[in-house]
């Protein structure tokens, strides 16, 4: 691999489409061995940096660097030592799983024999062995999904490529792609995955790069970026309207900041950044000052308030109403 | 569990052929493997030519008159195995415009495959299908009284006309797909598929037809072909007053390389566009 460590290097990527740049200048570092989280809206840009670095787009301008080979100038090598796992379950739905990964695995140019004692091995591992001889337009979303992941690791590729690999799914399938993606980086691959969900990002991911309007606008562990973003917020609702500048002031305290009233829905609400600490304490002042609670709730962010905290604009465009930007 | 260790790609040009051709050869089992897989799909496909040639044989030939006499259905057969081979567009745009959705192409793209064998593939793999739908309507043909009259090798000879059309509408349907992207849209391409099929001299001959149309189906490629089968055959129904009338077996195989030289780089350009 590249003598720099890092399995995926981006260096100032643009790629435009008309008038929009879906790369404006996208900077990426990716340490062998680790699992970095793309997070990001739709239309950020995250799946076009995809499609770079696999070698299915020529960017306009920038240099791109998978597993020390230039994606650019060496696309047929670089094609050995990566797997992409797309938006879409990338199979022939009338063919068996088992046909598949054996097409897959010629493809790879195994020899027969070869690619069956592979498609078999994949088959085991993600759990398929039962259905190998089903046709795939049977299969479930989550089993599609690890087919899916099993057609991109025919060669044990070092750098895997997953594009939004949970869109789609219901929890259940969700949980079992991210318990297979899991044993993936167990095993040491590099991963660079996409997703609009920060609890996948979480989950996953080692590190996270949020993307914004085709570039990389913060980048740090979850831990981090939450800290960065104000972390969790309280919010308590109270029997007693009359009662709340007093637990409003009880809050302030304990969060280290001013509080939110709101008398319509009796509430205060403010951010913590030692959520548990400040928790605690909330709730022993309120019971010592006889300050009775409905309801007190710690919440995390939701993505909607980290993109509106890092960008300035809603996480999903589409939904929101069109406002004018202060 | 034993990963397997592949070395990078072949350097020379004997060992790059080689993989192209293997790796071309493993998209077109994919496809015989749906033959297997689904095979009242191929009957229903095979069976449709079939059922028009009944319908135009015995429910409407009986009023069609073929110019210098001679049997309706022996004047229809050419015409529906041109026919068969036009319909199979449709089978090329579906199959390459669904791959491309769904994301297949891309896969095949990020692999360490010869990017031909995508193309190459497919094209292998419809040929084979049309050489089994030629053969499946020249049977049926046989079945209604449809014989073939100056031997064999003249016969070979119009079938091999007939699939060259097919090979050159391959690529047609290869662009076609490349640029609308959408399995959907088959309508789309119907709709420009029945005007050739219909402005020929499939069913009726031209010298029947107003001056203008009769000149214009004339010079429709798919005459070409039909004509010259026609007369390879020996059946009912062949020449015209037109240039193109005339020279229907030149024709036959100059319509076809004249589309293949404008659809087949183009289809390449618009496989390299892909990653643009």
């Amino acid at each position: 691999m590249g003598s720099t460590g890092h399995a995926i290097i981006a260096e100032g990527l643009r790629k435009r489409y008309g008038g929009t740049e879906a790369l404006a200048g996208f900077d990426l570092a990716v340490p062998e061995g680790t699992v970095c989280g793309l997070l990001g809206p739709n239309g950020a840009g995250k799946t076009t940096a995809v499609r770079v670095l696999t070698t299915l787009l020529r960017p306009d301008a920038g240099r791109a660097e998978v597993a020390g080979l230039d994606v650019v100038r060496q696309p047929a090598r670089a094609r050995y030592r990566i797997g992409l796992v797309g938006q879409h379950a990338a199979l022939d739905e009338v063919l068996s799983g088992r046909q598949n990964l054996v097409m897959f695995g010629r493809l790879h140019h195994l020899g027969l024999a070869r690619a069956r004692v592979r498609a078999d091995e994949l088959l085991e591992r993600f759990g398929l062995a039962d259905a190998g001889d089903r046709p795939v337009e049977r299969y479930s979303g989550g089993m599609r999904r690890r087919l899916d992941l099993a057609a991109g690791l025919i060669l044990a590729p070092p750098v895997l490529f997953l594009d939004e690999p949970t869109t789609g799914l219901d929890p259940r399938g969700r949980n079992e792609v991210w318990e297979a993606v899991g044993s993936l980086v167990a095993s040491g691959t590099t991963v660079l995955l996409t997703t609009q969900y920060l609890e996948e990002a979480d989950r996953l991911a080692a590190r996270i790069c949020v993307v914004d309007a085709g570039r990389v606008i913060a980048e740090g562990t979850p831990g981090e970026l939450k800290a960065a973003i104000g972390g969790d917020r309280i919010d308590i609702v109270l029997r007693e309207a009359a009662r709340l500048p007093a637990a409003a002031e009880i809050l302030a305290r304990a969060a280290g900041t001013e509080a939110d009233r709101d008398p319509d829905t009796r509430r205060v609400s403010a951010r913590v950044s030692d959520r548990v600490a400040a928790l605690t304490e909330v709730v022993r002042a309120l019971d010592e000052a006889g300050i009775a609670a409905e309801d007190i709730a710690l919440r995390r962010p939701t993505l909607d308030e980290v993109f509106l905290r890092l960008t300035g604009h809603d996480a999903r465009p589409a939904t929101s109403t069109p406002e004018v930007a202060a | 569990m034993t990963v397997p260790v592949v070395h990078g790609a072949p350097g020379n040009a004997v060992a790059r052929v080689r993989w192209a051709v293997a790796d071309g050869w493993t998209i077109t089992l994919r496809d015989l493997a749906h033959w297997a897989r689904k095979p009242a799909q191929v009957v229903v496909g095979l069976l449709f030519p079939v059922m028009i040639v009944l319908m135009f044989g015995y429910l409407f030939g009986g009023g069609m008159a073929i110019p210098g006499g001679g049997d309706y259905r022996e004047f229809l057969m050419p015409g529906m195995f041109a026919m068969t081979m036009v319909f199979g567009i449709e089978t090329t745009f579906t199959a390459v415009s669904t791959d491309i959705t769904r994301g297949v192409t891309d896969r095949f793209r990020s692999m360490p495959m010869a990017p031909s064998a995508v193309v190459t593939g497919r094209a292998t793999a419809d040929m084979l299908n049309s050489v089994v739908g030629l053969a499946v309507m020249m049977a049926c043909g046989l079945a209604v009284g449809w014989r073939w009259h100056h031997g064999l090798g003249a016969a070979l000879a119009a079938a091999g006309l007939l699939l060259l059309l097919r090979f050159a509408l391959l690529w047609a349907g290869v662009c076609l797909a490349l640029v609308i992207r959408s399995p959907e849209a088959v309508m789309a391409v119907q709709i420009l598929v029945w005007p050739l099929g219909f402005l020929s001299n499939v069913f009726a001959s031209p010298a029947t037809m107003p001056g203008w149309l009769g000149t214009l189906v004339e010079w429709n490629p798919l005459s070409a072909t039909v004509s010259a089968a026609r007369e390879l055959f020996g059946n009912p129904g062949f020449g015209g007053d037109s240039w193109a009338a005339q020279h229907a077996t030149l024709m036959a195989v100059a319509w076809p390389l004249l589309a293949l030289a404008v659809f087949f780089p183009l289809s390449v350009r618009l496989y390299h566009r892909l990653s643009r």
